[in-house]
């Protein structure tokens, strides 16, 4: 599918605030693509809308060819940005609930997931470090097998350390024939030598949407330090 | 996960050592290419020699696979390895085509030090001169 996911002068109000702002983009099977931008730039409503969690204000938006919501979000694996685990559960716990909830979960996967990230089953959550609590949110988006990962800022707020893990993980992860990862950011540099392609948002609006390898060449800049002086 | 053999190991311990990896502000394919190359000049690629498969490099490198998908098509068509369709890639055993690699980089070498050298305002022969007299004094 050339087209999964297409946006065609998507708005996203939230009250008289302007969150996204007649943006269009198109994302091809077995990308990934940096969302990238300050905070309040618009990137997690972005994933929002495509995960179908957020009603878009005007514009037309499909994914797999249908319009976000139910039917879609089974066919999609979206990681929020917000630390939404359950404390007073144990991480086995989490897991066998959280896997309930969908019949594209591969146990195999969690364990090999929850082994490479060094997390131990029998711990409560409550006494997870936050970059622990960082990857078991990777391993948890990445047990299901679907073709489309949506993930809000996977890096931040975590230690180094639980950022390479992750960085490793969605390389070992990714698919070329029939995955696409959509991740956003604002730690750019560790992040661009994953990147098939760049978007930049800005209040709300798209300002570049580029090949990564294609941004360095035109401009003899990083990622990095495009997105510096972008918003620098 | 990975099958370990000697070019791998070679490729592991030298991202290990360059730890910053790559100049994020030049295309990151053309990088990998020039990493390749050196190792033929080098030695420590032989012809013959498999290289990584796309996702093992991907991997140690954490690089997009597709960037290195782009760097082993490059590579192809410049005759520098070749593909044995469900063996994978491997060193060019033309003779020819790594002499004139070995050549093209030596030049690259001498072209990139020379650049250097008349910017800080020396000309060809400044160079020879000095190049003659470190000659003289024995260091090769």
């Amino acid at each position: 599918m050339k087209g999964l996911i297409e946006i065609d002068g998507l708005t996203k109000r939230y009250g008289r605030t302007v969150a996204l702002e007649n943006l269009s983009m198109e994302v091809g099977e077995g990308e990934i693509v940096g969302i990238l931008g300050p905070n309040g730039s618009g990137k997690s409503t972005l994933l929002k809308v495509i995960a179908g969690l957020v009603r878009p204000s005007s514009g037309r938006v499909t994914v797999f060819g249908m319009k976000p919501g139910h039917g879609v979000r089974k066919l999609l694996a979206y990681m929020s940005e917000n630390d939404y685990l359950y404390r007073w559960m144990t991480v086995k716990e989490l897991i066998e609930w959280t896997s309930k909830f969908y019949d594209n979960w591969s146990m195999d996967k969690t364990q090999a997931l929850l082994e490479f990230f060094d997390i131990d089953w029998k711990l409560k959550v409550a006494n997870l470090s936050r970059g622990m609590r960082g990857r078991l949110k990777v391993a948890l988006t990445f047990s299901r097998e679907v073709s489309l990962y949506l993930l809000d800022e996977p890096l931040s707020g975590i230690d180094a350390a639980s950022r390479s893990k992750i960085l490793d993980i969605l390389i070992r992860e990714y698919r070329p024939e029939n995955s696409t990862i959509l991740l956003s950011t604002h730690l750019v540099m560790e992040a661009e030598s994953l990147f098939d392609r760049a978007i930049f948002l800005k209040n709300g609006e798209k300002i570049i949407d580029e090949a990564a390898e294609t941004l360095r060449d035109r401009y003899g800049a990083s990622i990095n330090n495009i997105f510096i002086q972008i918003y620098g | 996960m990975l099958d370990t053999h000697p070019v791998l190991v070679y490729y592991l311990a030298m991202t290990l050592i360059l730890n910053d990896r790559f100049d994020e502000n030049r295309p990151i394919y053309l990088q990998i290419m020039e990493m390749i190359k050196k190792a033929i000049v080098r030695g420590e690629l032989k012809p013959g020699d498999r290289l990584p498969s796309v996702r093992e490099m991907a991997v140690m490198l954490r690089v997009n696979p597709n960037t290195v998908q782009r760097a082993y098509q490059e590579l192809e068509r410049e005759g520098v390895t070749f593909t044995l369709r469900g063996q994978g890639k491997f060193v060019t055993e033309d003779v020819e085509a790594i002499d004139a690699l070995k050549k093209a980089f030596r030049r690259e070498l001498v072209e990139h030090f020379l650049k250097e050298a008349s910017e800080t305002g020396m000309s060809i022969d400044d160079v020879i001169k000095i190049l003659e007299e470190l000659k003289d004094e024995g260091i090769n």
